[in-house]
């Protein structure tokens, strides 16, 4: 059974129709990767997984219909989003930006370790903990709103442009860690980028999706064989 | 000086109030952004349902305590039934709620308890504290009890996951879903605490004004011109901003302007503030790049 499964999903902003009917699915513990143009609906995709766009269509999250409810509930059943913009709270200090990530959980012990476990995966972080969390690099909030997802012990992560405004050195030590941490923990990530070429490496599978319908799919390896994928998307 | 260091002290003890009551109005506003213009009423209801289980004869302390949590539940009751419906409506809409919240709990304590000037108790002694010659007992113990309130308040945030929920779901909704965070009943919860803050400065007040159902109005013009003092987005600059109101109200009363004009202190603060430094001593500066 799939982990995660959308069948004919609809979204719209007012008047305005962004997704029209896209069905995708997602095995656990795979990275699953959103690829597309500016304004193909990738932001909206995730958007309405997690409750925060009207949609109409079926999501399911472990065979368990999830279209419909309120985010709060949608991340309670263990659906982390990395939204676009890094979603930072940016008057809180670092380390309490990523205790927000563990609120609904009730072992505090554990959170306390995850706590370390991140400032490992992240030493910057740990440097920064008592820092106002708006006041950190466009990287070191990127790794901040990672690390805040993580804290939940997510599923599944939902990553919104991961890259977007890194400088690529970070960008491969960040891509370098979603990886262990999918390896390792067994979450599985559904990753929306623009960088095709780095969304590939990553990820297991893919769906390409222009103007809210999806147009292609299957493994990494093989849409990155495809010519109109590589030349549109890959430029070269 | 004997005299200016009384009107000081006693300043300071109904600043003290005020900066309660400005906070309250400082928790609503990080949330809304709107300044809630029923809180003084809230606060002179929850007074009035003190003194009645006073009169009904309950221990002093019995009442204070049992009157603070009803008054949390009546805040947060208000936000789910009133203002919960309005939430996304314009701002105009709301602020007119808050004011029709304001005609209706002064109305219905009115229609209740009738207009007559009632006394409230003071849980403190009539015999000033060490038979010092500046201070009542019921000035140092407002003081005090501030103090304590500002205090739990301040731990509550600080250090409880559920204060840190709610700063995090005033300054940012969206983030705070995203973690799990059930923002509208952390917009309810500050409701509650407001409500429970008001009600605090509502019993500390009446023994000095005496009960009635407009007391409030001119203290809920002192909070505000505290809160605004301080910055109408800092907790810490209404507190400051509160006693500072408190003790320039009560030196420019007794010396300069007489108590006749008392109230106007406040209102030329207001505007002063402003139009002078619109974010007040610890506000934040908003700038908005076009």
């Amino acid at each position: 059974m799939a982990l995660l499964e959308a069948a004919n999903l609809h979204a719209s902003y007012g008047q305005t129709r962004v997704l029209h009917g896209m069905s995708f699915s997602m095995e656990e513990g795979t990275i699953t990767t959103l690829l597309g143009a500016n304004g193909a609906g990738k932001t909206t995709t995730l958007r309405a997984l997690c409750g925060m766009v009207r949609t109409q269509g079926e999501i399911r999250f472990g065979g368990q219909r999830i279209d419909g409810r309120a985010t709060e509930d949608i991340v309670r059943l263990g659906i982390a989003h990395v939204p676009d913009g890094r979603g930072t709270f940016a008057n809180l200090s670092t380390e309490e930006n990523l205790l927000l990530g563990a609120y609904t959980r009730k072992d505090r012990d554990a959170v306390q370790t995850d706590l370390e476990r991140m400032y490992g995966y992240f030493p910057r972080l740990k440097e920064r903990r008592a820092q106002q969390a708006g006041t950190l690099s466009g990287g070191e909030q990127q790794m901040l709103a990672v690390s805040r997802a993580l804290m939940l012990r997510p599923k599944l992560m939902l990553l919104d442009e991961p890259s977007f405004g890194l400088a690529p050195l970070i960008v491969k030590e960040l891509f370098g860690i979603l990886r262990t941490v999918n390896e390792n923990e067994r979450v599985s990530m559904l990753v929306v980028e623009q960088n095709a070429a780095m969304a590939l490496d990553l990820a297991d599978h893919a769906y390409l999706i222009e103007t809210g319908r999806i147009m292609l799919s299957g493994t990494s390896d093989d849409i990155k064989k495809d010519d109109a994928v590589r030349r549109s998307y890959l430029g070269y | 000086m004997d005299a200016f260091i009384h009107q000081v002290l006693a300043g300071l003890a109904t600043g003290g109030i005020y900066a309660s009551l400005a906070l309250a109005l400082v928790m609503i506003y990080q949330a809304t952004h709107l300044v809630n213009f029923a809180q003084g009423e809230l606060a002179m209801f929850a007074t009035y349902i003190a003194w009645s289980l006073i009169n009904a004869g309950m221990p002093y302390w019995g009442a204070f305590f049992l009157t603070v949590g009803l008054a949390f539940v009546l805040g947060v009751v208000i936000e789910r039934v009133v203002i919960r419906p309005v939430e996304n409506s314009s701002v105009l809409s709301v602020v007119v709620v808050f004011i029709a919240l304001l005609v209706i709990l002064n109305s219905v304590t009115g229609w209740i308890y009738t207009y007559t000037i009632k006394t409230f108790p003071s849980p403190f002694p009539e015999q000033p504290f060490f038979g010092n010659r500046y201070m009542s007992s019921h000035e140092i113990g407002a003081i005090g009890v501030t103090l304590v309130v500002l205090l739990l308040l301040y731990a509550f945030f600080r250090f409880t996951p559920l204060g840190l929920a709610m700063r995090a779901a005033a300054q940012n909704p969206e983030s705070s879903r995203l973690v799990g965070i059930r923002v509208g009943w952390m917009l309810a919860l500050g409701w509650g605490l407001a409500a429970a803050i008001g009600s605090v400065a509502g019993m500390m007040v009446a023994p000095i004004v005496f009960l009635d159902p407009n007391m409030m109005g001119g203290i809920l013009l002192y909070a505000f011109a505290g809160a605004l003092v301080g910055g109408i987005d800092n907790p810490w600059g209404a507190v400051f901003g509160g006693f500072l109101v408190g003790v320039l109200e009560n030196v420019l009363g007794a010396f300069v302007i007489g108590n006749e004009l008392k109230l106007a202190v406040a209102l030329v603060l207001i505007i002063g503030v402003l139009t002078v430094k619109p974010s007040g001593f610890f506000g934040k500066v908003h700038v908005t790049r076009v």
